[in-house]
């Protein structure tokens, strides 16, 4: 199976170290992983603004950088629920329908295709609370819902499991939405960093060292509130603990 | 002159400056939100339910002309009288000619948004008609010259000295009462007397029955039961979407409205209105108002399924930060935003994107409108529309326009590795600006993926492929 490693602009420009976790991290797992030099967007702010045939031009040259690929990955969810759900603003070949089909989500990916049970080179001492982000529980569904009253399962939370040392913390209000939403960080910006502080506050309150996503957005909002609020809680994307960060 | 759209951020801004204010506001419908989630726990059938409503309802709005045309004779054999009315306006003169007729002057109310969408107080004070609001959060908002900020809790947006102050003012109580208790018994006592001596009573409608001509309302207070029948005529005003076809589907809807309203099973009272009581009389003004127009619209027909439980607004992490007034509209919330642009879509342009479309009020809704996908469908509208900002248009266009160049894409990012302090000029958009106000900005780094792919893979493999 090769791989193509979809990276991203928000990862490429400020959290390289997500990017390169999740490449490290399926190389370790053995898989043979490309990343397409010429790639940009996946189209998702765009479309998301209301503006799908802005959103043409990132999505077909999407599918021309990843249509050969067995299997497109990404560490992001709302990347990928774009990718999957909402990848209209182009003519569906079939080079574009096998793009959609075959597009993952990293924790989803390492769950349900390579089935992983073990990683025995990661150990992270701390108390975490995971985010799940929107796209990720409500769109893609790799956790439950409070919102459905379904029987509890979190694959990212499978995957933490598996890592030595690692203990979680539970905030009060773990499905709420903190706040990013794309454009909706600037076009209503007190009401998201609202959202993102009361969310970080909600994580340290619950004894939190660190809060761990797969989503780097949301994170990069959430990590802009806590600064500014002057809350002390760091932030890890899930690829770089499953890798094996230490710090 | 066109007119300009809600300002739905600047409103919220405001809203959260008031810390007091919006703490309440946020926990109080978090804990709404969390006894509803304790009534589904409850129920082992609640996504049965869910499913058979949304079913119900869809089913219904395919063949609302038959369903309403059967309710209307069932309704007249029951001794019911029934109006029709286009829109607001002819709601408005059906319900004014019905209180001249009777010389009635003093109306009392129990709780109808239909009215609220039809300014229907506003046409009646001048014509001399006394309206009260009967409802404890309806009158508050009715003193306060406001609209009710939820649908199912009007004044929720208020704290108690809020309502000292008000009903200090109208009621000459005592400014400084801190009981919600004692507050409630003031409104009680200047109550009472109004629906006493009302000459009529005004309800809304929460279902209406086609296979028996009836209507049921469904309320915690009671005044909806006095206003009906204290005054010997009685008017509903009821949406044209409100209907059901048979008795036996209340046993569904019954049962999700209230649990996912207030987190209780059912509402104190369920009021099943089956035709007038002697020498009394009874009216039902069935309103259309934009309905027929959104029954068409193939992306949003479904969010004439709502049966106006506020589930959506409670559990909307927006909604409880931002309050229902900064939506400037009748309908607020999740529900509001998709419902109010088919109203006036200039207007409301700015409400779909007033929501970070997370998708929790969808797996909340009772009758399963998919909502935050509605909201998706109105953004694309909107902006085919061009009814969007002009600057958020333009860094759309710009963006979408870079994003399918990589070179040039390349050379703006890198821009940010020749000046790591900065964001790329793409970003640095004013538009972008207000990221800073309340949070930091992500910090720089040393290298992007790419720059550190290009080094330690294309050439480590380069060099693999070279000794090769």
């Amino acid at each position: 199976m090769k791989i193509g490693l979809f990276i991203p602009c928000y990862i490429d420009a400020f959290y390289p170290n997500a990017g390169i976790a999740t490449l490290e991290l399926l190389e370790k797992l053995g898989q043979d992983v490309e990343y397409p030099m010429n790639q940009t967007c996946c189209g998702q702010p765009m479309a998301n603004s209301g503006c799908n045939k802005d959103a043409a031009a990132a999505e077909a040259l999407f599918v021309k950088n990843f249509a050969k690929y067995d299997a497109i990955v990404m560490p992001s969810g709302s990347c990928t629920h774009h990718v999957r759900d909402n990848f209209d603003a182009i003519e569906q070949t079939d080079d574009v329908r096998h793009v959609r089909e075959n597009t993952f989500e990293l924790v989803e990916f390492l769950h349900d295709v390579l089935k992983v049970q073990d990683f025995p080179w990661a150990e992270f001492p701390h108390k975490v609370g995971l985010h799940n982000s929107c796209g990720t529980l409500r769109a893609l569904r790799t956790a439950s819902m409070s919102e459905l009253g379904e029987p509890f399962f979190s694959k990212p939370m499978d995957l933490l499991g598996k890592v030595k040392g690692i203990s979680f913390a539970t905030p009060k209000r773990p499905d709420e939405c903190c706040g990013f939403g794309g454009t909706f960080s600037v076009t209503e910006e007190a009401v998201s960093a609202k959202m993102g502080t009361d969310k970080v506050r909600d994580h340290h309150q619950a004894g939190a060292e660190y809060i761990v996503s797969a989503d780097t957005s949301c994170m990069m909002h959430q990590q802009g509130c806590a600064e500014r609020a002057g809350v002390p809680i760091r932030f890890i994307h899930i690829a770089e603990i499953l890798n094996g960060a230490r710090e | 002159m066109k007119v300009k759209p809600v300002n739905h951020a600047k409103a919220a801004e405001a809203f959260i400056e008031d810390t007091a204010h919006m703490d309440f506001h946020d926990e109080r419908l978090w804990d709404l939100r969390q006894k509803r989630d304790g009534q589904m726990h409850i129920l082992p059938e609640w996504q049965e339910l869910r499913a058979r409503a949304s079913a119900i309802k869809e089913h219904t709005l395919a063949n609302l002309p038959e369903y309403l045309e059967q309710f209307e004779a069932n309704a007249k054999k029951n001794g019911i009288h029934v109006h029709w009315a286009a829109d607001g306006a002819e709601h408005n003169r059906i319900v004014g000619e019905i209180l001249e007729k009777h010389g009635a002057k003093s109306l009392i109310k129990s709780k109808s948004m239909v009215t609220e969408e039809c300014c229907m107080r506003e046409y009646l004070e001048p014509r001399g008609v006394v309206v009260t609001e009967t409802d404890l959060g309806e009158r508050i908002q009715q003193l306060d010259n406001q609209m009710p900020s939820h649908i199912v809790v009007p004044a929720v947006h208020k704290l108690i000295p809020d309502v000292a102050k008000i009903f200090a003012e109208h009621y000459h109580t005592d400014p400084n009462d801190n009981s919600a208790q004692s507050l409630a018994w003031q409104q009680r006592l200047a109550a009472r007397p109004v629906i006493l001596s009302a000459d009529a009573g005004m309800t809304g409608g929460n279902f209406v029955v086609a296979e028996t001509g009836s209507f049921v309302v469904c309320t915690n207070e009671g005044n909806a039961d006095l206003s009906a029948t204290v005054p010997g005529l009685h008017i509903a005003t009821i949406g044209i979407e409100r209907l059901v076809p048979r008795m036996a589907d209340m046993g569904v809807f019954i049962r999700l409205l209230s649990r996912s309203a207030l987190g209780s099973p059912i509402t104190q009272y369920t009021t099943h209105f089956r035709g007038p009581q002697k020498g009394s009389e009874m009216h039902v003004v069935l309103v259309d108002n934009g309905r027929s127009h959104r029954l068409g619209m193939e992306d949003f027909w479904t969010s004439l399924k709502c049966i106006r439980c506020g589930a959506c607004m409670n559990t909307c992490p927006v909604y409880r930060r931002s309050g229902g007034l900064s939506y400037g509209a009748v309908y607020s919330g999740p529900i509001g935003a998709i419902i109010d642009p088919t109203f006036n879509e200039r207007k409301y342009s700015t409400l779909p994107f007033a929501s970070t479309m997370n998708g929790s009020c969808t797996n909340v809704c009772p009758v399963k409108i998919n909502i935050h996908e509605q909201l998706y469908k109105w953004r694309r509208v909107l902006a085919e529309h061009h009814e969007l900002p002009f600057v958020k248009r333009e860094v759309m266009h710009m963006a979408g326009k870079l994003m399918g160049q990589p070179t040039l894409y390349r050379a703006a990012i890198n821009g940010t590795e020749v000046a790591l302090s900065t964001m790329p000029r793409f970003v640095l958009y004013n538009w972008l600006n207000p990221w800073g106000k309340h949070r930091e900005l992500p910090h720089p780094v040393k290298q992007t993926f790419h720059s550190w792919y290009k080094q330690n893979r294309l050439k480590t493999k380069k060099k693999e492929g070279e000794s090769a």
